[in-house]
């Protein structure tokens, strides 16, 4: 019996959201008596392999083929359902985010083990294996149970946290069997954004709304993310207007972030917007409507004029990073 | 009887509330300071059918029932007034008039342009000395045999330059009164038509209102509508239809008052609780709901009887009269709520309010609405 | 070419959650729309079909449910799809609606099927790989922008910080996200009344398991009353969230 993690890597770096995952899943390997097995997909260092271990996992199966560059749906699914054959894997646990929603929907058909997408917490119980999600954007939470033998879970980035537990770590070559039946897509191109700080990974995120006016007034908000090594995001009319890119529409039909400190610049709060960011741990909103329902949601609250307080705050941060 | 709407009619309500959300609602403030016409807004209302809603789809019309229409009306009117009003005077008057009374050549020539929204229409009867009073026109469509001489002015005309299509109420026989009057329907872009300056007005102020002058302009024969005389009883029934039209505007008015004014009062605190938790609030929202109630019901009567070919003269002139005042009454104790916020553009419910009193005034004042209700008392 | 949107019948976005019992979803008074990435994904494929007319054939749309979904359907076709198809089943968990929608592939040759990433209602996010893996057919997931030309597929996948180029033979099912499209059409009146005469089939639902199932519902914690603090004070501001909230 195993817990199985897949750790996503980033040009052969491990990012926090991967340790999170070891740690979340080592939880739940204590609980069940048995151990953390990670798999890696690609061309990863073994020092950084090696980190691994320090949240609890004790194999990593090192699946390091050309072939496998690029993330492929079906022989990243086939690539995972021999490592459960292998380790004899009752718990598989993946991130809640683009691959993780890729890969363990096929994993569960493939299984046949039950899937529980954008989990928060661990199982409140193992028989029945009963886990509680949100749903409804937020506004609600559920307890699924999952009945099938084999169970499959989705962490939402930045619910669990960080838990060190030392483990052996030992790594692995997995040569996973590759049909050419699995290769029915195939990344003829990667365009990526360098330099900045990814929303999805910031622990800090500056965002503006429709308050802010125009698209050219977000200097002050970049210049606030700079300063804080934070990322930059937007509410949904904002992108709508094309004032900033749709990467950055944080919300129910957006990007569902978690960060550690959120900061709402002339967002009124509708309630789309709250449920993508009903999980950062402290909201700030800055409003010149006392009545905004941003308020509700906020942790602490600025009732003024922005073109007035981002300055300030700017002026204010600058002073507490100085000393 | 039966208060259930029908799907579709629930369909073309969304349609309206999400058009009235997503193109209307940014901009109205800053249109309604600049007096600025939609066009590019009216543009997409016309491609999604709103303009000839109840047009015979043969013509390139919606095929949609009067209900459907009162429930778009509402819907656009909550957000843009000056929106509605160019929805109102298409359906109801220019294209109502033409495809229920013009002839087949008329329809094909020119209600296929204007029920398929790529023209919009006027309708021309108020006079500086004539307004609710539509009898003593004092335009004239002097005969020449193969056409009519236009002359004279036109007031408080809506759409009267975004408008490529009038309809012009005229005298043709003064000694014959009110049975002289002719419809004509005349192209916009014909020499001699002149417009006054652009209306300032308290409300509706996107909406493209001026004066229209008439000098030696040539309305072809087959241009009338029906026989000749027929001008007066043709206004007077397209005027029926309108009053649902302005009715349903000011019901809209009115319960995007009470939206906004409901919504403010459950998240605006004073002495320590929401407003609304205050029982005079409370009970003036109630008043308020139960005034939008009676409302939508007379206006839902109306167009339920126009619907079922009945007569609705008179139900639409109550619904006129009842709404429009409504509208001033529910607006501003919607303005009341809010408090200074109220009185203050970014809040919309002062639009509103200036709105509102529109719907008093034009296509038959409230006292006009009067007398065709108690004329029909005595029937 | 063939297209098949899988939609979703879900609560609109505005509602309010209640439930009854902590057991049941509380639907009084609920307003129904189209789940909204699904909408996005019959407005990309209503786009792609307008912009290079004859291409595509047909764009049916699918949903699984009671009869009470069909309000939904019939709106999808008002907005221009083709067609409409129901399955009659209750949906009792993204692999049994999976199955069924499986069942609806295998009846006609789709070239491509749509799927929205998540729905927003039990927010799955499994349905489209579900689907997938159950026809064995090839997926891309979190694709934001999907073109046909001369043929082929044109995709671009959102990764972290980016986007990739995705070529995928067909048929294949894509799983799309925000970006798709830019904004939902709202239905003309000639869209309505036409609607009324579109086809709109229905079959019965296949038996098929279910993995999970809901046990019980529950409202989040209210949050604590927000601090509030003067905007002639920025300072403050700064100072708590550094010491007391411990985030700077």
């Amino acid at each position: 019996m195993s817990v199985l993690v897949y750790t996503e890597n980033w040009d052969g770096k491990f990012k926090k959201l991967s340790f999170e995952l070891v740690s979340y899943a080592n939880e739940i390997a204590k609980k069940l008596n048995t151990s953390v097995v990670v798999v890696s997909i690609g061309n990863v260092g073994e020092e950084e392999l090696k980190k691994l271990s320090n949240y609890g996992a004790s194999k990593i199966l090192n699946a390091n083929n050309e072939k496998l560059n690029g993330l492929n749906n079906q022989a990243y699914t086939s690539v995972l359902a021999e490592a459960v054959a292998k380790e004899n894997a009752t718990v598989i646990v993946f991130a809640h985010n683009n691959s993780g929603k890729a890969i363990a929907p096929r994993l569960s058909v493939r299984l046949k083990a039950g899937l529980a997408t954008g989990v928060m917490t661990l199982p409140s119980s193992t028989e029945p294996f009963t886990i509680t999600k949100k749903i409804y954007t937020s506004k609600a939470l559920a307890n699924l149970v999952i009945k099938t033998p084999v169970k499959i879970v989705t962490l939402l980035q930045n619910a669990f946290g960080l838990v060190e537990g030392p483990a052996s770590g030992t790594i692995e070559q997995f040569n996973p069997e590759l049909k050419d039946s699995d290769f029915k897509t195939k990344v003829v191109d990667v365009n990526k954004v360098t330099g900045k700080i990814l929303l999805s990974d910031a622990e800090i995120v500056v965002s503006g709304g429709r308050g802010m006016k125009s698209g050219e007034n977000w200097g002050p908000i970049e210049e606030l993310a700079v300063l804080l090594g934070a990322g930059t995001a937007c509410s949904r009319p904002v992108s709508d207007e094309g004032w900033r890119p749709h990467e950055e529409h944080t919300g129910q039909t957006g990007k569902i972030i978690a960060p550690n400190l959120y900061f709402a610049f002339g967002i009124s709060g509708a309630i789309q917007h709250l449920g993508g960011i009903s999980g950062a741990k402290c909201i700030v909103a800055v409003n010149k409507d006392p009545d905004a329902p941003i308020f509700e949601a906020a942790d602490y609250g600025i009732v003024g004029d922005l073109q007035k307080v981002l300055p300030d705050l700017i002026s204010a941060v600058k002073e507490l990073k100085a000393n | 009887m039966n208060f259930e709407f029908t799907e579709e009619q629930k369909m073309i309500q969304q349609a309206a509330k999400d058009f009235a959300e997503r193109e209307l609602l940014h901009d109205v403030i800053e249109r309604d300071e600049k007096s600025e016409f939609p066009a590019e807004h009216i543009k997409k209302l016309a491609e999604l059918g709103f303009l000839g809603m109840m047009t015979d789809p043969k013509y390139d019309g919606g095929g949609m029932d009067t209900i459907s229409y009162v429930l778009a009306m509402e819907e656009i009117s909550k957000v843009d007034s000056s929106v509605a009003v160019v929805m109102s005077v298409c359906n109801s008057l220019v294209i109502w008039g033409i495809e229920t009374y013009g002839n087949e050549e008329q329809k094909q020539k020119f209600l296929r342009p204007l029920a398929s929204g790529q023209k919009i229409g006027a309708f021309l009867l108020s006079e500086p000395e004539a307004g609710s009073d539509a009898t003593s026109q004092r335009t004239t469509a002097e005969d020449k045999g193969d056409h009519y001489l236009l002359n004279g002015t036109k007031n408080w005309i809506t759409n009267a330059n975004s408008a490529s299509t009038y309809i012009v109420i005229a005298q043709t026989h003064p000694d014959k009164k009110h049975k002289g009057i002719n419809a004509l329907i005349v192209d916009k872009n014909s020499p001699g038509i002149t417009l006054g300056p652009h209306e300032n007005k308290m409300g509706m102020r996107s909406s493209d209102t001026h004066s229209v002058m008439f000098n030696d302009v040539i309305v072809p024969k087959e241009n009338r509508i029906g026989e000749d005389g027929f001008g007066f009883p043709f206004a007077m029934k397209t005027l029926e239809g309108g009053r649902i039209g302005i009715a349903s505007q000011a019901l809209g008015i009115a319960s995007g008052a009470f939206e906004r004014a409901l919504k403010y009062s459950m998240e605006r605190k004073a002495f320590g609780t929401e407003i609304f938790n205050h029982q005079i609030n409370a009970f003036k929202l109630s008043d308020m709901a139960v005034k939008i109630e009676n409302g939508r019901n007379l206006c839902l009567k109306a167009a339920w009887l126009k619907d079922q070919h009945l007569p609705y003269g008179t139900a639409s002139a109550m619904a006129k009269q009842y709404c429009a005042d409504m509208a001033m009454e529910v607006t501003t104790e919607a303005v009341q709520i809010h408090g200074g916020y109220g009185y203050v553009k970014e809040y919309h419910v002062e639009r509103l309010m200036r709105e509102a009193k529109l719907t008093q005034i034009y296509e038959g004042t409230s006292e006009v609405q009067k007398i065709v209700i108690s004329r029909s008392l005595l029937k | 070419m063939k297209i098949l949107i899988c939609i979703s019948n879900v609560p609109d976005t505005t509602t309010k959650i209640k439930f009854v019992n902590n057991t049941t979803f509380d639907n009084a008074g609920v307003q129904w729309i189209i789940n909204p990435w699904d909408e996005l994904a019959l407005t990309r494929a209503l786009d792609i079909k307008d912009a290079q007319p004859g291409v595509i054939e047909t764009i049916t749309v699918v949903t699984v449910g009671s009869q009470e979904t069909e309000p939904t359907i019939r709106k999808a076709l008002a907005i221009g799809a083709d067609k409409g198809i129901r399955v009659n089943a209750e949906p009792k968990d993204t692999f049994f609606v999976a199955s069924q929608l499986a069942e609806i592939v295998k009846k006609d040759n789709y070239d491509i099927v749509i799927c929205g990433i998540e729905s927003s209602d039990y927010n799955g996010a499994a349905l489209g790989g579900m689907l997938s893996e159950l026809l064995d057919m090839p997926s891309v997931s979190a694709v934001s922008h999907l073109d046909v030309i001369n043929g082929q597929v044109q995709l671009k996948r959102e990764i972290d910080g980016g986007q990739e180029t995705v070529e995928a033979q067909l048929p294949f099912i894509g799983i799309v996200q925000k970006g798709i499209a830019k904004e939902p059409r709202i239905p003309s009146m000639r869209g309505i009344m036409m609607a009324k005469g579109k086809p709109m089939e229905v079959f019965e639902g296949v038996g098929a398991d279910s993995f999970t199932e809901f046990v019980g519902f529950d409202m989040p914690k209210p949050k604590a009353a927000c601090k509030k603090i003067d905007p002639e004070n920025v300072k403050e501001l700064v100072n708590l969230l550094h010491n007391e909230a411990k985030v700077i």
